[in-house]
């Protein structure tokens, strides 16, 4: 019960604190930008004698960061043609497909109260089921491809699911359980890919042969664009969750259940069930992030399949407060800041890791308020009472 | 000792709770602070205790004027208080909890305990109290914890004595010597403020009265007055304290409690056997002091006690053994305990409350597609019959205040078809005003033919609202009464004295 306080505090609060947490985050990401900087440290060394030169060498490295994430993620002004100017948005809104998917399926289960940490186990298996037909199968496209896009679907919600029985049935804690899921399906996955199943014939690699044409999610703006029509599944998606959540009984005592389960109890809710629902709801659409990864992006079943997408699904769902909408927001940020740092390395030499500090620092903003109240038990700040 | 409260003034963000309040306590002499849930008792004792800073006003000891940073200030200066919730660490023995904050040393830092058992022992003499300075609290019973608590106040020689609603917890007993202590500490020369909103135990020993209501003094009034006097004007308007209803007609005995026992997840026994049947148009409560097993009569009916054996029939089905859902399905109206838990969902809305335990089913959800027209509209309509205040039906629960809570759950139970009501302390917490309306939805469920179980832990309510009084103790109905029966029997029953 006090698990689910907290969770219900860190997503709570103030709708404007997901922008702040962000700007300042960006703020706190160009602090390190200067300090990592050679010409800064050079012109620091004589800071005394001609100050001016250390403050122009951090401006310059900070904007010059920045101006590159920006091209890298948005619009790429310096490009020669009409597609490389676009080709860095469709590069974020390739990345921010599965994370926004990911992120959805948490936002799911943390509004319900349950803090499923197991997206990245639940992306490996969706990954690994649409991998499966679609290596196994030569189908009409019109069949395959949403037969393995739901295969997808099938494999995230059973490994949640799974995790939703346990709870139910034992009551084991959800976070400790989706924590080693993920290791189980990675390590599941990386000896299916040294076996037959998966292994591409004639490799030594842990590598598939590339699904089959049937099965794949069609490019969106042809060959020269990683954009693919899980971009329109992943939007799709963003509806139907809301909808679920907001328009539908079973939404509803998902928000019960996460609001206030003994009332949710008392009401008749079944509870046991609707944590396996949650669960399998929740992992069924980061199973699709998986499908989309293999289907889309890579064509082909990888031990790096679900990258860290998981993971960032958390801070996606955490930085849209669980509303859909919100989470597609967050989720095309980070898929903004994930492919602008490729840019801002090559260009600028900045650190990809930067950009992992800022996604970091974003979490510590949002989550650490409550956090530490909690670990010191510190009273939290008086609202207005009678 | 005389303490003064002059123009004390608090307020949290835009609501004022005491507004200008001036309070006199003097040496010999029990005030009474009387007031409604809410209307501003507890903010301003913490005022006076240090917990809260006055906005405005000032706090005259003896002439004068003083301020506490907090309770440990309030408590050198002689300012005790005895808290609704105690205070007291259960696993510590008696003499342990008493000298905490101030313990006596000896020598170079060791406790010494021994003082502190003589200190208890004295004190408990000269009141008569019995107690055990080595007993450990949490095995004490209730009203025992409460003189723990009050001997901690003396030993660090408090001279006014705040009283919370120490009545709460109580059996009437407890309740009749609880007063008679405060009597031997009024003669003993200390200032009392009692705090409460329990019109006959201000008549009892209060020697001033000081009325408040939505954070303001209203008035003076006297123990002499009639318990409608107080009562009006503690509420503001004319207020009809007893409960009306007609005759019961009574049916076939269609709900039939037989044999049930239940253990507490620990292995305790918490309901022993208890057999009744309560008829159709028939309110049958149960009273006793809370902690009886009240609490789990009620959720063994509802299925969510778990260790539950024996027979429960609602006009011939059984419902032991079925999942909640089934239960209210069977109609079964069930109005919890603590509304706030269990009752409500705080974070949603009145409407959505109102669909709680039917959101799966037509009306208001086709398939799984939720009717939100629908839903709307009944709950407009709600909140006009049930005099729900509310801004509109999208204000969530938790701004709207107890009363209004309260009838956000009995409009949605009552809303159903139902065969059965059960309704656990419905007025616990509630103003005057909304207690009146509870009791009138109750006796109107009980005329429109069905069977009502009332748990109640307050003895006036159960015999005004009861057509019949079933008293539990230590998980056992030890009587079933008439409601005339005198207040000194129902009393002895709900000790554990069976008749």
């Amino acid at each position: 019960m006090k698990q689910q306080n907290l969770i219900r505090e860190i997503f709570s609060g103030n709708a404007v604190i997901p922008i702040f947490a962000v700007l300042a985050s960006l703020v706190f990401g160009g602090v390190l930008i200067a300090f990592a900087n050679e010409e800064v440290q050079e012109a620091s060394g004589y800071f005394f004698s001609r100050p001016g030169d250390t403050i122009s060498a951090v401006l310059n490295s900070v904007f010059g960061a920045y101006d590159a994430l920006f091209r890298g993620s948005i619009f790429n002004y310096q490009a020669s043609s009409a597609s490389g100017m676009i080709k860095p948005l469709t590069e974020t809104l390739a990345f921010a497909t599965p994370i926004t998917l990911a992120g959805l399926g948490l936002a799911v289960s943390f509004r319900s109260g349950l803090f499923n940490i197991g997206a990245q186990g639940q992306i490996i298996f969706g990954a690994m089921f649409a991998a499966y037909v679609g290596l196994s199968f030569e189908l009409p496209f019109l069949i395959h491809m949403p037969m393995a896009v739901l295969a997808g679907l099938l494999g995230g919600a059973l490994w949640g699911g799974l995790v939703g029985l346990l709870k139910a049935t034992t009551g084991a804690n959800e976070v400790v359980v989706t924590i080693m899921f993920n290791y189980v399906a990675l390590l599941l996955l990386t000896y299916l890919l040294k076996t037959p199943v998966f292994q591409a014939p004639n490799q030594v690699n842990p590598i598939s042969s590339p699904v089959a044409e049937s099965s794949r999610l069609p490019g969106i703006l042809g060959d020269g664009f990683r954009l693919h029509f899980g971009l329109v599944i992943m939007l799709t998606m963003v509806v139907v969750v809301w909808w679920l959540m907001h328009r539908s009984s079973i939404g509803f005592q998902f928000r019960a259940l996460g609001y206030n389960p003994s009332a949710a109890r008392t009401a008749g809710i079944n509870i046991p069930l609707t944590y396996i629902l949650v669960m399998a709801v929740s992992g069924g659409l980061a199973g699709m992030a998986g499908a989309s990864q293999v289907l889309g992006a890579d064509r082909q079943l990888t031990v790096g399949i679900s990258a860290t997408f998981g993971f960032d699904a958390i801070t996606v769902a955490l930085l849209g407060r669980n509303n859909p909408f919100g989470v597609l927001a967050a989720g095309i940020l980070f898929g903004g800041l994930r492919s602008g740092a490729v840019l801002m390395q090559a260009n600028q030499g900045v650190p990809v890791d930067i950009v992992l500090v800022v996604q970091s620092t974003i979490v510590l903003f949002i989550a650490a308020p409550p956090l530490v109240r909690s670990l010191f038990r510190l009273p939290k700040p008086k609202a207005v009472q009678a | 000792m005389r303490l003064e409260l002059k123009g004390i003034t608090k307020k949290f963000g835009d609501f004022t709770a005491n507004d200008q309040i001036d309070l006199v306590a003097e040496s010999g002499e029990i005030h009474c602070l009387l007031g409604e849930n809410g209307a501003g008792k507890s903010t301003l004792m913490n005022v006076l205790y240090g917990l809260y800073q006055a906005d405005g006003g000032e706090i005259v000891l003896d002439g004068k004027p003083t301020k506490f940073a907090g309770p440990g200030e309030a408590m050198q200066a002689g300012i005790g208080m005895v808290h609704q919730h105690f205070m007291l660490i259960p696993v510590f023995t008696v003499a342990e909890n008493v000298i905490l904050g101030h313990e006596p040393t000896k020598g170079l830092g060791f406790l010494d305990v021994e003082k502190a058992r003589e200190l208890v022992r004295e004190i408990s003499s000269r009141f008569g109290f019995d107690i055990d300075p080595d007993a450990v609290v949490g095995e004490l019973p209730v009203g025992v914890q409460q003189r723990v608590e009050i001997i901690k106040a003396l030993i660090s020689d408090a001279q006014v004595l705040i009283f919370d609603e120490p009545t709460a917890v109580l059996t009437p007993q407890e309740t009749d010597e609880l007063m008679q202590i405060m009597r031997q500490l009024r003669d003993e020369g200390k200032a009392i403020v009692f705090i409460t909103h329990k019109l006959r135990e201000v008549k009892e020993v209060a020697d001033k009265i000081t009325v408040i209501r939505l954070g303001k003094v209203v008035g003076q009034a006297k123990p002499s007055d009639t318990t409608e006097q107080l009562a009006s004007m503690m509420v503001g308007r004319e207020v009809d304290l007893s409960v009306h209803k007609e005759q019961a007609k009574l049916g076939d005995a269609s709900f039939q409690v037989q044999n049930l026992t239940a253990f507490s997840p620990q292995g305790n026994k918490v309901l022993d056997d208890v057999s009744f049947e309560v008829q159709r148009g028939e309110i049958f409560v149960i009273a006793g002091v809370q902690g009886n097993g009240q609490t789990e009569l009620a959720e063994s009916i509802l299925g969510i006690q778990d260790k539950v054996s024996g027979s429960i029939k609602l006009e011939g089905k059984e419902l032991l053994g079925k999942s909640v859902k089934k239960v209210l399905d069977s109609g079964v109206g069930f109005v919890p305990e603590d509304r706030t838990e269990d009752g409500l969902v705080a974070d949603f809305t009145i409407a959505e409350n109102l669909m709680l335990d039917r959101s799966d089913r037509p009306p208001f959800a086709k398939g799984i597609q939720l009717q939100l027209k629908t839903l709307y509209e009944f709950a407009e309509e709600k909140l006009k019959s049930y005099d729900i205040r509310a801004r509109s039906i999208f204000s969530k629960a938790s701004q709207l205040s107890g009363g209004n809570q309260q009838k956000v759950v009995l409009a949605r139970e009552l809303s159903r078809d139902l065969k059965l009501l059960i309704a656990s302390q419905p007025t616990r917490g509630l103003d005057v005003g909304s207690i009146e309306f509870v009791h009138e939805q109750i006796v109107e469920a009980r005329d429109s033919g069905i069977p009502v179980v009332i748990i109640a832990t307050e003895l006036d309510e159960a015999t005004q609202l009861g057509d019949r009084v079933a008293v539990m103790y230590k998980g056992k109905i030890v009587g079933i009464v008439s409601p005339e029966t005198p207040r000194e029997e129902l009393g002895k029953l709900m000790a554990g004295i069976s008749a």
